[in-house]
C-alpha cells in the first residue's frame, strides 16, 4: 500500500560509463557508475525532465522508500511525489549521485581499475562543474536533451546555478535553494576545521584506512558536529535544547551533560556510522571550489551573462550559513542580466537546514514555481 | 482582469518597450498587464508572502525583500521607469526611498492618497481622524504614516531636485479639474532626477 502523496517503494539503478571523465582539475576519472533513482514518467515530448541535484551528506534517494526498509525514506521525499511541490503526476524526476560520494556511485571507496586497490587518498579531487558534466552524460544516455529544471538546496543549489553556465541550453528553469554563489571565508574556515578533524584521526591513514580495516569515526563525528551546528539557527538551538541537563544537576565532569552535547555526538556517531571520511573531504572542497565568478574577474554579472534559464531562488531568514544575502547576490546579477528571476526569502526558524523542512510558505512557493514550469513545458 | 485605475494611468505613462521595476508591486498586476499589452520587461520587489505567490503563479518576476533596507540590490540607471503605487506614505524612509528611485531608474511614477481631501478636512474639524474607504484604518493602526497633499509632495519634490513631467490628480479613477486639491483622492506624478 502507497501512502497518499509518496512515490512508494523505489530502486536505486545504476549506469555505466567506460569514456573517462575529465576533470577540472586536469586528471580524469577512468571509467565510473553512477546512481540513480527515477519518479514519475518521462512525457512523449520528453519535456518534463527535472534533475534534483544533492548537497553534502544526500545521495540518488530522493524520494520513497527502498523496499523491506522502512527508516529508508528518501531525503526530499516532502518535497517530490505525487501531489508535492515537485509534482511527479506531472514531472520525470532524477535523482542522481555524484561521484566521489559514497551511496553507491564511483567514489573513494571504489576499487581503481588501475591499481585493483581501493581509491582511497588516490581518488581525483572533483568540483561542482565535474558533477554538471557527470550529470550531462546521465542526462544524454536517459535521453534528455533539455531539463524542465534541475533543481537543489545548498551544494545542490550551486549544481543547478552551475548547469545554467554550462548547459545554457539543455535547462529551462534554475531553482536554487538556501545556497550562494561562492564560500565566504567563515564557510571554508568551517570545512577546515572539518576536515582536520577527519585528517588528524590516527585512524585516517592518510585516506587509506580502508586497507587498515579501521575507520577515522572520531573525526568524522567532530566534522559531523561542525557541520551540524552551521545548519542549525541560534535560536533553534536554544528552543531545542536552552541549557538542558541530562542530569538533575552538574556533574563536575566533562562527560556529556548538556542535551545539546548529546545531541551533536549522537547526530556524529550515527554520521560516522554512514558516510565515508573521503568523500567528507572531496565534497566540502567542492564546496570551497564552487566560484563561477573566479574565471570573470570575481563579476557574477559577467559569469551569469551566458545563462539562459529562468530562476527560482529561495533563502530563509535564519541561515546564517548561507544567509539571504547570499542568494541575493545571485538575483542582484540575474537582474543586472535581464534574466527572469523569482525570489522567495522565506522567513523561517530552522537556519539552513530549512530547506529540507516542511515548511508551508515555503512549499507553496517552490509548487507555484512548479506549476508555472509545467504550463510551460506542457507537464 | 481589471486593473486598478490608478495602475491603469501608471501605465499609460509607460513608454512600450520599457524595463519597469515596480516597488510594493502586490500580486504583480501591472507587471503583467505592462509585459502583456505594452511588451515591457519588469520585476517586482515585494515583502508579502502571498503577494509573491501570486506573483510566482502569475510569472511575473519577483524579489522578496522590504523596500525600507532600500534598492541596494539595483544598480544604477537599471530601468527606464520605476514605479511606487500606493505605498510611499506608508514609507519610513520617504526621502530615501525617492531618491533610490532616481538612482536606479530614469524616471520615477508614484501614486498617493491626497490628505488635503475635503472629506478628510470635514473630519478633522468634527474633531476626528479621517477614516474612508481609500483609507480605512484608524489612527492607531494605519500604516500609512506619512501622508501629504499634492503641494507638500510637490516642495519634497523640488527639494530633492526632482523635475516633475507629469501629473494626474484624481477622483473615482477621473482627473478633476475644479478645485483638484480639495476634490482628487489620489495623486499621481512622475519625475526625473535632475
Amino acid at each position: 500500500m502507497t501512502a497518499p502523496g509518496s512515490v512508494g517503494i523505489v530502486t536505486p539503478q545504476t549506469m555505466r560509463f567506460e569514456e573517462p571523465l575529465p576533470l577540472a582539475s586536469g586528471a580524469s576519472l577512468a571509467a565510473y557508475e553512477l546512481m540513480y533513482e527515477t519518479y514519475g514518467e518521462l512525457n512523449a515530448a520528453r519535456s518534463n525532465a527535472v534533475l534534483v541535484c544533492h548537497a553534502l551528506n544526500a545521495s540518488h534517494h530522493v524520494a520513497g522508500h527502498c523496499e523491506g526498509q522502512d527508516k529508508s525514506l528518501g531525503w526530499w521525499d516532502n518535497m517530490v511525489g505525487p501531489g508535492k511541490p515537485v509534482d511527479t503526476n506531472r514531472f520525470f524526476v532524477i535523482g542522481v549521485n555524484n561521484p566521489g560520494s559514497c551511496f553507491g556511485s564511483t567514489g573513494p571507496m571504489s576499487v581503481d581499475p588501475a591499481s585493483g586497490r581501493r581509491y582511497g587518498s588516490r581518488f581525483p579531487v572533483v568540483t561542482v562543474e565535474d558533477w554538471v558534466n557527470a550529470q550531462a552524460r546521465l542526462a544524454d544516455r536517459l535521453g534528455i536533451e533539455r531539463f524542465a529544471a534541475v533543481m537543489g538546496g545548498s551544494l545542490g543549489g550551486m549544481q543547478a546555478l552551475s548547469w545554467t553556465l554550462q548547459q545554457p541550453r539543455r535547462i529551462a528553469h534554475c531553482v536554487a535553494i538556501a545556497t550562494t554563489p561562492k564560500l565566504s571565508a567563515q564557510n571554508i574556515a568551517f570545512n577546515d576545521v572539518a576536515r582536520t578533524a577527519i585528517q588528524n584521526d590516527p585512524d585516517f591513514h592518510g585516506g587509506d584506512f580502508y586497507e587498515y580495516g579501521v575507520k577515522p569515526r572520531r573525526g568524522l563525528g567532530v566534522a559531523r558536529m561542525i557541520g551540524h551546528i552551521t545548519y542549525l539557527s541560534g535560536a533553534d538551538m536554544a528552543e531545542k535544547f536552552g541549557r538542558l541537563l541530562r542530569h538533575k544537576d552538574y556533574g563536575y565532569s566533562f562527560g556529556i551533560e548538556f542535551e545539546v552535547e548529546s545531541y551533536l555526538r549522537y547526530q556524529g556517531d550515527k554520521f560516522a556510522d554512514y558516510f565515508d571520511a573521503n568523500t567528507y573531504l572531496l565534497i566540502t572542497r567542492a564546496l570551497d571550489y564552487f566560484d563561477p565568478a573566479r574565471a570573470h574577474g570575481g563579476d557574477l554579472v559577467r559569469a551569469l551573462a551566458g545563462a539562459e534559464a529562468k530562476f527560482f531562488l529561495a533563502s530563509f531568514t535564519t541561515d546564517w550559513r548561507f544567509a539571504p544575502a547570499r542568494s541575493r547576490e545571485i538575483v542582484e546579477a540575474l537582474i543586472a542580466n535581464r534574466r527572469d528571476v523569482a525570489y522567495a526569502e522565506i522567513d523561517a526558524p530552522h537556519g539552513h537546514d530549512a530547506f529540507l523542512m516542511d515548511d508551508p510558505r515555503y512549499h507553496r512557493a517552490v509548487a507555484a514555481y512548479f506549476d508555472r514550469i509545467g504550463r510551460e513545458v506542457g507537464a | 482582469m481589471t486593473l486598478r485605475v490608478d495602475l491603469k494611468l501608471i501605465a499609460e505613462w509607460i513608454a512600450a518597450g520599457s524595463d519597469v521595476l515596480d516597488l510594493g508591486c502586490g500580486d504583480g498586476a501591472l507587471l503583467a498587464h505592462l509585459r502583456q499589452a505594452r511588451d515591457c520587461r519588469g520585476y517586482g520587489v515585494e515583502i508579502d508572502d502571498g503577494h509573491v505567490l501570486e506573483c510566482i503563479r502569475t510569472s511575473v518576476n519577483v524579489v522578496q525583500a522590504d523596500l525600507e533596507s532600500g534598492l541596494r540590490m539595483f544598480g544604477d540607471d537599471m530601468f527606464d521607469v520605476v514605479v511606487l503605487s500606493q505605498t510611499l506614505q506608508a514609507m519610513h524612509n520617504t526621502e530615501g526611498i525617492l531618491r533610490e528611485m532616481v538612482r536606479v531608474g530614469r524616471q520615477g511614477i508614484v501614486s498617493f492618497p491626497n490628505f488635503g481631501h475635503w472629506k478628510h478636512l470635514l473630519s478633522l474639524t468634527g474633531g476626528h481622524m479621517p477614516v474612508t474607504p481609500q483609507m480605512p484604518y484608524q489612527w492607531y493602526d494605519t500604516p500609512n504614516i506619512h501622508l501629504c497633499t499634492p503641494k507638500d509632495f510637490e516642495i519634497l519634490a523640488a527639494k530633492l531636485g526632482f523635475a516633475i513631467t507629469g501629473r494626474a490628480l484624481l477622483a473615482g479613477g477621473q482627473p478633476v479639474a475644479w478645485a483638484p486639491n480639495l476634490r482628487a483622492t489620489l495623486a499621481l506624478y512622475r519625475f526625473e532626477g535632475r
